[in-house]
This record gives C-alpha cells, structure tokens and sequence, in this order.
C-alpha cells in the first residue's frame, strides 16, 4: 500500500510518544511573564527575571538536546527534516512581520503624524490651535521636545561611522557563514571550523558595538528611549535588531560547538541551515535599518 | 484496507502515560485536539458568564448591580476571552482533530510543538482573569486596547499584554503546525485541490495567523514601553500618534476577525455538501475565494476607524477594498445555496445549525456593507449596530459552524452518536434565542445607543429588555448543548464508521471512535479518489 511512496513512507515520520519539554515550556512562559508582571508593577525586585530565566535555559537546553539526540539516532526520515524546514521557514516569516510593525511605526511617524503635528494639509489646526512654534522635521521628539538634554535638544548618530563598520561586519559574516556552509557541504570541516567561528565572532563584535553606540547616545547625546519618537523608534528598532543579533550568534555559538562535536553530514544538517537562514534574516533588517534608522 | 493499518498500532498505546500526566505530555494530535475543544468549552462558559452580567446591567436603564469601571471591564475581558481563548482554540482543537485524519496523516507535522502551543492558553488565561483581582481590576478599556484610555488603567496593564503576547505565540505555533502539517504530511495522491475544504479555509486562515499574531505582539510592546519606559509612540506630545495603535491594532484585528470565520466556512462546505447528498458546488471557486478573502483582509483594517480623521482618499480606498470582500463572499454563500439546489435534503442537526448559518451570517455580512460606507459609519460608529454586526458573524456565523461541526464529528470522535431530539431542541432554542438577543440590537444602534456603556436613555429601554431575555435563554441553552457532548462522550448508541451517509473525506474511512494513533500507512489511491470533495 505504501510501497509506491517515497516521500510518506509508513512508519518513518517520527511522532515523540510523550515528552516533558512543552509542559514544562509553558510554565517558565508563565513564570518568566509573572516575573517580567511582578517588577513592572513593583510588586518585587529585579531578582523577579531569575526563576523564569533560568528555567528558559533550562527548556532550551533541555528540548534542544533530546531533539539534538533523536537526530543523531537517525529517527528522522526526509520528512521529518522538510517539516522542521518548513517550521523555521514560517518562524521567519512571523519574525519579518514582527518588525514589520515598528517599521511601519517609523514611516507612519516620518510621513504621516509628524507632518500632521506640523500642521500639514487639513491638520493645519494642530498649527493653529495647538503648537503654533513647531515645524515637522526629522529627527524629531516631537511639539513638547520629549526627553534629551534639558535643553530639549538631542544628537543623533552618524550614519558612517559606527554604523557603517557594523554594516561590514555584519556583510562580512554573511559572506564567512557562506564559506562555511560550503566547506560543510563540501566535507571540508576544518575550514567549516575556521568560518563558523569567525561568523559568530563578528556577530560578538556587532553587538559590543551596539553597546558602544548606547552608552554614547545615552551619556552623551541626550538620546534616549525617552527622546520622543525619535528615541522611540531608534531604541525599540535597534534594540529588537541587537537582541536577535545575540540571540543569533549564541545560536551560531552552539552549532559551532555541535561541529567540534562532529555532528552533521555534507547531505543533513538542518540545524546548521535554520541558523544561517535566521543570521542571513538578521542581516537584512539591519540593512533596512541602516538604511531608514541611520542614514536617510 | 482501513482496518488493516491499525493491525500495528497497539504497541504505541502500550507505552503512553496514563492519568494527567498522558494530558499533560501527551504529542498526540486527537489528545491535544480535545485539549483545546475542552479548553475552549470552559472558556466558552467563562466568557458567556461575563456576557450574562453585561445583559443583566442593561436589563433595565440605570445602575443595578455592576459598578461602571467593572461593567467595562466586563466588555473589556468578555471580548478577549471569546476571541483568543473559545473560538480560536476552537477551531485549532477541530483543525487538530480532523486535518491530519483528512489528509490520510499519521500525526500532525511537529507533535511537541503542538502540545506547546496548547498549554500556553491557559497559563496565558490564568495572567489575563488574574487581572480581575488586582487594584484597580481587570483592564476596561476595550479589547482594542486603545490608547491613551488603557494605559490609565491600574497594575493589570503589563499581565494583559503578556497574556496577549503569549496567545499570539501559541497561534503562531499552531499555524505553523497546520502549514507544515498540510504541505508535507498529505497523502501520496491527494493533491492540495483534492484536499478537503476544511484544510484549505485553516490553511489559509494559518497564513493570516503568521503575518498578523506578530504585528499584534509589535503594536502592545509600544504600548507597554508607552506605559513604562517613556516611549511616546502613541503620544503626540513627543511626535507619535494615538492613532496609530490603531492602524497596527487594526492589521491585526481585521485580518483576525477572517481567521475566526474562514475556518467556519470550511466547516459549513463540508456539512452542507454531506446532507444535500452533493458535491460541494464549485470547490475550486470556494478555494479561490477563500484565499482572495485572506488576501483582502489585509487591505481593509481603517474601516474600523472611519471617524478618527484619515484622509478622504484614505477613506475611499478603504471603503471600496472592503466593499470589494462582498465578491468573493457572494461566492461561497452562492456557492452553498447551489450546492443545495436540486439535493437529497435532510436536517440532522449539524445541517441545521449550517443553514441558520448560511442566513445568519449573510445578516451580519449585510450590516457589514452598511457599515463600509463611510458616511453611513460616520452615524453607526460605536453604536449597539456595530455591537449587533459582529455578534451576528461571531455568534451565528462561528459559533453556530463550531456547534455544527461538534455535532457532525462528534460520532467519529466519541464513537457515539448523539441524542438527535435533544440536539434538535437544542438548535431550535440557540437559534431563536440568538435572534432576540442580537436582532434588538440593530434598532437601539440605528436609534444612538452608544456600545460600551453601563446605562442608556429610556428611549432604549423596551429593546434592551428584549434583547437581554435572548440573551439569557441563549446562555441557558447552552447548558442544554454540553449536557448532550457530554452524554454522548459517556455513552449511547454506537456510531458507524461513516456516521453520515452523504458524507466525504478520508475521515470517514477510519473506525468510529478514531483509534489512537490513524493512519499510519497512508489510505489508498482509491479511498483518496472515492472521498475528493469534487
């Protein structure tokens, strides 16, 4: 019955009988959530993210392993590998849409409520009525100068400066995680080794870089989250951005330890893929990034 | 042949947990499947609990028995648990249950996953009714969120945006199941316009899921750095833009409002075909259609807010893009309505719940083009009409499919059939009830009366005294509904293995009730050609 079929063969879809794992997800969402709930409220102290930060560590370790294990014992058919390709594939495609919405915050505020605010078009009453001294412009913290210096001013940082560094490098580590996927597919894993690292490294690199910039635009330049609609999106923008970035270079760390450790062939390595396909992912939206957050 | 796959299938059960921890760890796509519909059933009562307080305030005009801040609270949570925690979870515990048997599917694609996704719903509830008992109470907004009014609220302002966030991660992770699922798990032979019209409406309404779940999660983040970290997204003072929550709230929420119907209309294409003892007419046209809705549903979010001051081009577009959704809607109810003609009728149950779909619906889809045209919304905005139109497209439209569905698919899930005269009176009193309590509405909204209000002008009195009377019969009835599952489960007649005669899809070719694990060898090219809707 199921001979003439290569692709669902009977029995080789691996279906986990029971596993711990996504009980006890949902219960460090929720510890970590209330933990989050709890310090926000001042209902307790910061020590509040512990619990449920380490119980995600946990789970990571956790379910990955047992899925890392399962892989290695050959219970996966083709099947099973295009299900978890198509699986990240989405994830990604949910995670473009995430941005999507702080993007769309950013232009809407760019071409849209700024403007309006500056009495543009029929919004020619905000003018009169409301803020008769404010003229639409970016970048902007709005009528009321929201946040920066006590002056109400703030700076911005330059497009090619640290930025554009962080653009090469982030180029760069697409180019070396391209090299290694190759070496990898080629069965050549010292170099595999070599590149890896070095795309994990450059991601480390970006993100201390960010760090960097922070701590200038905050001490300094009286840019901060607090700093209008400027602050605003240039915060929550690169902030998400930086966050994937770590998340992604720990991500890289892993799969890097996982080729020390001598897994995946020249033919199967999904893990190695979803990880580059997320790092090429972030790549891009630092590219739109630095193109309508830094330059123009 | 379908009896011979399960010949293996035995050494599987051996070795499952038992007790609450088999619920609790369970992968298995019929367990989680029920999971969610019991889940769904509790929240059902929860909900209709708040609803039954929201109808007993405005029994009469003035103030009886809830103070106005818990009133709103009431509309506020009523809202969000119907939404995110009855009829979504619904149709994922149906989706669970019946696409991987539909499409000849040992499991669905990524079984941890799944359970992942169900067990966060009610953690994610715990956060949200927790509200209820904080300083200040549950959120009283609206469900919509809006600022600058929810971020005045008291402490539960960050619980209801994690429960939020935690919603749309487990409908990610659902959608993505369902995608994977239906791209790579069908059949050899059954090809994507062989698949059963249930699959296609989730698929589609998956697809929504995954571009919309994320931009809900991006637009209450701001509302929540807004709130506590001195963003001004939303303030006007620092450059944002009240406002513009409600474009992202809305590119969410009209699409949101397609993945509570489309798999609805899955459900009712495959109810009406099966008691009309016809194909579905037109099946290649209901798929084109579905996905032209999805398609659409993300160019027509700003006719929720017509009044707020958009450009007038802006309103044009977005009057004539949702005008455009009647097309490809016509289609399936015309589509319906012809798959009827000329067929070898019969009411049980399920089909009578899928025709009062079909006219009730087409009510709510009616109100709806009313309330497309811009000057026309600009005097039913916020009114009891607006309140009347969604509740004829949730409640008679999906709520009416998921009971339909319950009661077409129960036999093959319990392996009983229900009691048909109980099942009977059981339609007859929720769709009479449902009548009184949301066709008064149309009046009272035509007439002024604001939504979201604990009191109201006397003028409004007589209607709203109706419509509270159906409200009340309608909850009561529904009491009657989860008496007869609930027998059903436990006993009575045994259910055939094609509980409906008229029936189709590979579902019916597994024993009554599914064994635990189906299909663990495809079903033949035969039984796929024997079972295509069309």
């Amino acid at each position: 019955m199921s001979t003439h079929s290569a692709t669902h063969d009977a029995g080789k879809y691996y279906v986990p009988h029971s596993s711990p794992w996504p009980i006890f997800g949902a219960v460090t969402l929720f510890v970590l959530m209330l933990g989050v709930c709890s310090y926000l409220n001042h209902w307790v102290g910061g020590w509040a993210f512990i619990p449920g930060a380490t119980m995600l560590a946990v789970l990571f370790f956790g379910w990955f392993s047992t899925v890392i294990k399962e892989n290695e014992q050959g219970l996966y058919g083709l099947d099973v590998d295009r299900s978890f390709r198509m699986g990240m594939m989405w994830f990604i495609i949910s995670e473009i849409f995430f941005f999507a919405a702080f993007f769309g915050a950013l232009f809407y505020a760019r071409q849209l409520s700024v403007p309006w605010l500056g009495g543009e078009g029929v919004k020619v009453f905000n003018k009169l009525l409301l803020w008769q001294d404010y003229s639409a412009a970016w970048p902007t913290n709005g009528p009321d100068a929201v946040g920066g210096h006590e002056d109400g001013t703030f700076g911005t940082i330059p497009a090619f400066g640290l930025p554009a560094i962080n653009t090469a490098l982030l180029l760069a580590s697409g180019v070396t995680i391209t090299i290694a996927h190759h070496a990898l597919r080629a069965g050549n894993r010292m170099v595999l080794n070599i590149f890896l690292a070095l795309t994990f490294i450059l991601g480390f690199i970006f993100v201390g870089f960010q760090a960097e910039e922070y701590i200038h635009a905050w001490t300094e330049l009286g840019l901060r989250l607090s700093t209008g609609i400027y602050g605003s999106t240039f915060f929550m923008l690169t902030g998400f951005h930086g966050l994937h970035v770590t998340i992604g270079a720990i991500m890289l760390l892993v799969i890097w330890l996982r080729c020390l450790k001598g897994h995946f062939t020249p033919e199967r390595h999904f893990g190695f893929e979803a990880v580059a396909w997320y790092w090429h992912f972030v790549d891009v939206v630092w590219l739109i990034l630095f193109v309508f957050v830094y330059w123009i | 042949m379908a009896n011979t796959a399960y010949a293996g299938t035995h050494a599987h059960q051996d070795h499952a947990p038992r007790g609450i921890w088999r619920w609790l760890t369970t992968t298995n796509h019929k367990d989680i499947g029920t999971l969610y519909l019991v889940f769904s059933g509790i929240m059902f009562f929860v909900g209709g609990a708040m609803a039954m307080l929201i109808r007993a305030e405005l029994f009469q005009p003035g103030l009886q028995f809830l103070d106005p801040a818990f009133f709103n609270s009431m509309t506020t949570v009523h809202a969000l648990v119907m939404v995110f925690g009855a009829v979504m979870p619904a149709f994922v515990g149906l989706a669970n249950w019946m696409i991987p048997m539909q499409l000849g599917a040992p499991d669905m694609a990524l079984p941890r996953m799944n359970n992942f996704s169900f067990w966060i719903l009610p953690f994610a509830f715990s956060l949200l009714i927790l509200t209820l008992f904080l300083p200040g109470g549950a959120p009283a907004g609206g469900w919509t969120l809006y600022p600058p009014l929810v971020l005045q609220g008291g402490e539960s302002l960050p619980l209801a945006i994690f429960a939020i966030h935690l919603l749309g991660a487990s409908s990610i992770m659902g959608a993505i199941n369902v995608i994977v699922t239906i791209m790579n798990m069908r059949a050899p032979g059954l090809t994507l316009l062989r698949m059963p019209i249930f699959a296609w409406t989730w698929l589609i309404t998956a697809y929504l899921l995954i571009a919309v779940m994320p931009v809900l999660a991006g637009a209450v983040t701001m509302l929540l750095t807004d709130h506590f970290f001195g963003t001004s997204f939303f303030s006007a003072a620092g450059g944002g833009d009240p406002v513009l929550f409600q474009h992202l709230f809305w590119f969410f929420g009209h699409p949101e409002v397609y993945i509570m119907i489309l798999p609805a209309f899955g459900v009712v294409s495959e109810i009406i075909p099966a008691f009309s003892r016809k194909p579905l007419f037109g099946y290649e046209s209901m798929v084109y259609a579905t996905a032209s809705i999805g398609f659409l549903s993300f160019i027509v979010w700003a006719h929720h807010m017509f009044t707020v001051g958009m450009p007038l081009a802006g309103q044009m577009f977005f009057m004539l893009t949702t005008m455009l959704i009647a097309v490809p809607t016509g289609v399936k109810v015309f589509n319906w309505a012809t798959t009827l003609w000329k067929g070898s009728i019969t009411f049980e149950t399920p089909m009578l719940f899928a025709l009062a779909f079909l006219f009730l619906f087409t009510i709510g889809g009616f109100s709806g083009l009313m309330l497309a045209i811009v000057p026309a919304d600009f005097q039913y905005h916020d009114t009891y009409f607006v309140v009347a139109h969604f509740h004829y497209v949730l409640v008679p439209g999906a709520v009416f499919a998921l009971m339909g569905g319950t009661y077409y698919w129960l036999p093959k899930w319990s392996g009983h059939m229900y009691n048909e005269r109980l099942a009977k009176v059981h339609f007859w009193l929720s769709a009479i009830f449902v009548n009184v309590l949301f066709f008064p509405q149309h009046f009272v909204g035509l007439a002024g009366m604001p939504r979201r209000i604990p009191d109201y002008a006397t003028q409004f009195a007589d209607w709203n005294m109706i419509s509270s009377i159906g409200g009340f019969g309608f909850g009561a009835s529904q009491l009657l509904f989860f008496y007869i599952v609930w027998r059903t489960v436990r006993g009575g007649e045994k259910a055939p293995q094609k509980a409906w005669e008229g029936a189709r899809g590979l579902e019916w070719e597994v024993p009554s009730p599914a064994p635990h694990h189906t299909w663990d060898s495809p079903p033949s090219v035969a039984a796929i050609e024997r079972n295509a809707m069309h």
